[in-house]
């Protein structure tokens, strides 16, 4: 009798200690690097269009830059289901926005300071939403781009870029970025970094989606993929100038 | 079944300096606009000051999420106040405000280092110096932030407060005129700007007095 009752005493000790963690841990499936800068009639934003599992590229067309209402554009980098999940709490914004028919609408000002709001109250749960966001766009000719990390960390510059984007693309942006670059210069300096992000980070992919936002509304541009150059004669014989090398 | 680590942290540091220091009619807050994480610098114009009242101004370095809940915060609980009493929150009223809000959180702190200066309702510079979690006096001059071991000696040096624990009670504010602060806090910020990496790009400084509030610019070094 007491052996039976000691052993469903432990056992339900046992299944409370292995009640399953409803916090996010670690990401699954994610993107890499966006990029996003200020031209002269908008913003330009740039990301590939990988979703990798781990090491491996499990998915090749996953749009990592949307619009959101009327005047702004959402690129993420980290975990896409929760992007997903941030575009589903947009979706609801911008729709009870519209449902007031006052003739406003939300700006991308606005639509940072309510993401910013919802990254930082999800890590105060201890429970993040694990993606790194670039939002731009242009209300009423005034230009804006921003950025909040999954801890809730928000800032608005001319250039901004998430994950390996913040090393490799950010000198270079500090270097040639300008007030009013048109719309080719912006996107030679976005295929500029997206190129050195190509060769050096290793969850990229070599199939970039363009996208921009001006007072007249959302453009996506159709996936394309850059020209690169492997051949380089350092490459070929790499040892040639290392004595005792191999 | 080992219990599972936590392999994110809500915490982050995204350094900066910040400096106030109290005169006999103005207060001077000085913060630099650099945002870092870890080695890298995320923008360079960004403002770690914020007025929360006519006569108070708080700047506040750390981890930047938090600095700006907890400024947000203030903010709103000073709209509040002005509804109810009809008047502007005076700086040694929202020197207690700030303390029982960082406390609030004492079992999840807001990593925000915070210094508040302002006029007090005499009219005399006062200034507030914090830790996280809401531990405060009222100096004569103080500094937070990544810079501050740099900065906190040199000022004792330049503006030596009497003891506090002196009676009669002596002054602490600083017999230095405005020119003269704003000269000393330029002075600081080059300094600490050679030396702390988190410290740099552009010197915000804001000064208080009885015609109001003025801000000033300066350049500090990039690298």
């Amino acid at each position: 009798m007491n052996l039976i009752d000691s052993t469903q005493a432990k056992n339900t000790l046992l299944s409370s200690e292995i009640a399953a963690s409803e916090r996010t841990l670690y990401p699954y499936v994610t993107g890499t690097s966006v990029i996003g800068i200020k031209y002269k009639d908008g913003i330009l934003m740039a990301a590939d269009m990988g979703g990798s599992y781990g090491s491996t590229l499990r998915y090749k067309s996953v749009e990592r830059l949307k619009p959101v209402g009327k005047h702004s554009l959402l690129g993420a980098s980290g975990e896409i289901s929760d992007f997903q999940e941030i575009l589903r709490y947009l979706d609801e914004l911008i729709l009870y926005d519209n449902m007031w028919d006052d003739g406003n609408s939300l700006g991308p000002k606005e639509v940072h300071n309510y993401l910013t709001r919802v990254m930082y109250n999800r890590r105060n749960k201890f429970n993040p939403l694990w993606n790194s966001l670039v939002l731009g766009g242009v209300k009423n000719g005034q230009k804006y781009l921003g950025t909040v990390s999954m801890i809730g960390v928000h800032f608005e510059d001319n250039h901004v870029a998430t994950g390996f984007g913040n090393h490799l693309a950010r000198p270079i942006l500090r270097d040639e970025w300008h007030e009013n670059l048109s719309f080719e210069d912006g996107v030679k300096l976005l295929e500029k970094c997206m190129l050195v992000l190509l060769y050096r980070d290793r969850s990229a992919v070599n199939k970039l989606q363009i996208a921009k936002i001006t007072e007249e509304g959302f453009t996506s541009y159709p996936p394309y993929a850059l020209k690169t150059f492997w051949n380089f004669s350092a490459f070929q014989n790499p040892t040639v100038g290392a004595e005792g090398s191999w | 079944m080992t219990k599972q680590q936590a392999n994110w942290s809500p915490y982050d540091n995204n350094g900066g300096s910040c400096v106030a220091i109290a005169g006999a009619d103005y207060c001077v807050i000085a913060a630099d606009t650099r945002m870092s994480t870890g080695y890298n610098i995320l923008t360079r114009d960004y403002s770690k000051i914020c007025k929360l009242a006519d006569k108070c101004v708080m700047a506040s370095s750390g981890f930047q999420a938090d600095v700006r809940a907890l400024q947000k915060v203030l903010a709103a609980r000073h709209l509040i106040y002005q509804h109810q009493h009809n008047k502007q929150m005076s700086c040694p009223a929202m020197g207690q405000l700030l303390s029982n809000t960082l406390y609030y959180k004492r079992f999840f702190p807001y990593y925000s280092f915070n210094v508040l200066g302002g006029l007090d309702n005499e009219g005399k510079g006062c200034v507030f110096t914090y830790d996280a979690v809401g531990s405060y006096e009222r100096v004569g001059y103080s500094s937070q932030g990544s810079g501050s071991t740099l900065i906190m000696p040199f000022l004792d040096n330049q503006l030596k407060s009497p003891s506090p624990l002196l009676l009669p009670a002596q002054d602490a504010v600083t017999p230095l005129s405005e020119s003269e602060a704003i000269d000393l806090v330029k002075t600081c910020f080059a300094s600490a700007t050679e030396r702390d990496i988190y410290t740099g790009d552009k010197l915000e400084i804001v000064i208080l007095n009885a015609d109001g509030i003025r801000r000033e610019y300066m350049e500090l070094r990039k690298d």
